[in-house]
């Protein structure tokens, strides 16, 4: 099967989404991430692997922080960083993605970070660039997130390294998130046998069950026994027409509080993609309480991001 | 060629290092050879020294000058550099010493963590071959080897070391 992801000797050649990521891949990229995380611990945070090299980040949509953590993560591999905000600019003079990105090449570009409002756009770009440059979708649509994947799954292997043995639930707006879709693939490839969806009907894809998950629609049920929770994110911005009736009832049944935590193994571990409605999806207490793992994401994304970039840009060489 | 005893080469090794430890010292095993001969020599100097000594880990993966032509080494260790790296005297230990770029690569890791006092270069065999202005200060054994062959140092589940020649057949290997 073609995979527009890999080269002819099966290697990463663009990071567009887990879903058809071999295992081996995803592995290496978490194994080489552990060597990055310790680089911010040091008096020189910078690695000289991507000297010389320009990395373009594209965002069509609106990201700060997703933009900040692979900005970061390629000014600590020493790239060069160019940031554009293509929804403030020349698109809205009427230019077209390839002449966006022609443009970029033009300049020299070794690597695009692509975010898009549509599902697709990192693969018709990846399509269109020359084979030594690589295409990394930063979140495409309700498409795929997949480093936001990844660093989720570091993350719960930093906590929890049994991941054969882990009841995991994801809770909220799935039917929104190319987060959660990202999760799930790379939960699965990793062998995690329990995966568990919580949300109201309006807010799940109609197909879920076929992406090998449990559906609850009541926390008490989901959140039972549960080793890892993944908050999601309610996003009221891809919403068109009443999916709920407010944020306060939403709160009120799918809102992760202290109590509900307490149904859920007393080891687990929380997390959220970011960023946060407080007291939407996720109560302060729970938020800021000692189960969270939710700023450590933060952290650990920039060691991930700095593996993809860093597989990404090694062994080209002719 | 008959291979000498690794185990013997590393006690040719304790005992040129032992007089160059001082309390300001700590050692650095270069991943995996040289790892595998720091964890031997540490409570064989700790005894003789009577004190603790402070080691860390490189494999310096990050900072190879090979990273444009092969990528990232597939299994690359994280760093373990637990002690401040300013004012130290560092000795660097490895398995064999061959171009010399490994110990450039570590060097300037090291360096990215602080300022040393001194960088010394402990080997358990220099075969010969460096392209860069270093060399080792201390050496098991002097131990030519044609560009063709390359040493492999292996370790058994006993802890006990086997050293071998194997022929580089693929061209590239053997940059060590």
């Amino acid at each position: 099967m073609y995979n527009p992801q890999l080269n002819a000797q099966g290697q990463l050649q663009h990071l567009l989404s887990i879903e058809g990521l071999p295992k081996r891949l995803l592995i290496d990229i978490l194994d080489t991430a552990e060597s990055f995380v310790g680089v911010a611990e040091r008096e020189v945070k910078k690695v000289p692997l991507l000297r010389g090299k320009t990395v373009c980040n594209i965002f069509f949509e609106n990201s700060t922080r997703t933009r900040t953590t692979f900005e970061i993560a390629a000014k600590r591999l020493s790239a060069d960083v160019l940031n554009l905000n293509v929804s403030t600019s020349s698109q809205s003079k009427g230019e077209t993605i390839l002449d966006t990105v022609n443009n970029l090449i033009a300049m020299h570009a070794d690597m695009f970070v692509v975010r898009h409002q549509q599902s697709g756009a990192a693969h018709f770009i990846a399509q269109h660039v020359p084979p030594h440059i690589s295409v990394i979708n930063a979140g495409d649509g309700r498409h795929a997130h997949p480093t936001q994947g990844l660093l989720d799954v570091f993350t719960i292997r930093k906590y929890k390294p049994e991941m054969h043995n882990l009841r995991v639930a994801i809770v909220g707006d799935v039917l929104h998130s190319r987060v959660a879709r990202s999760e799930i693939h790379a939960l699965t490839t990793l062998g995690v046998p329990e995966i568990r969806v919580i949300a109201p009907r309006t807010l799940l894809p109609t197909d879920v069950e076929k992406l090998g998950v449990q559906v609850y629609h009541d926390m008490a049920q989901g959140l039972k026994d549960v080793d890892v929770v993944m908050m999601l994110r309610l996003q009221n911005e891809r919403m068109a027409g009443a999916l709920l009736p407010s944020t306060q009832e939403f709160f009120q049944t799918f809102g992760l509080t202290p109590e509900r935590l307490a149904l859920a193994k007393p080891d687990a571990i929380v997390m959220h993609p970011g960023p946060m409605n407080r007291g939407v999806e996720i109560d302060s207490a729970v938020a800021d309480g000692k189960q969270s793992v939710i700023l450590p994401q933060v952290t650990y994304g920039i060691a991930v991001r700095m593996a993809v970039m860093a597989i990404l840009a090694g062994g080209n060489a002719a | 060629m008959k291979l000498p005893d690794p185990e013997q080469l590393l006690e040719n090794l304790y005992q040129q290092l032992l007089p160059a430890i001082d309390e300001n010292t700590v050692l650095v095993g270069i991943y995996t050879g040289g790892v595998w001969l720091m964890e031997k020599l540490l409570p064989k100097l700790q005894a003789a020294l009577g004190h603790e000594l402070a080691f860390g880990k490189l494999d310096a993966a990050m900072y190879r000058d090979d990273y444009a032509q092969r990528g990232l080494k597939t299994k690359s260790l994280p760093a373990y550099i637990p002690f401040d790296v300013n004012g130290k005297h560092i000795i660097l230990i490895d398995d064999i010493f061959y171009t010399g770029r490994t110990t450039r690569a570590v060097m300037n890791e090291l360096f990215d963590y602080g300022r040393p006092a001194s960088i010394q270069l402990a080997v358990l065999i220099n075969r010969g071959g460096a392209q860069l202005p270093v060399r080792p200060d201390m050496t098991g054994a002097d131990l030519p080897l044609a560009a063709q062959q390359s040493f492999e140092l292996s370790m058994n589940t006993q802890g006990r070391l086997h050293l071998s020649v194997t022929d580089v057949t693929n061209g590239v290997s053997g940059d060590v």
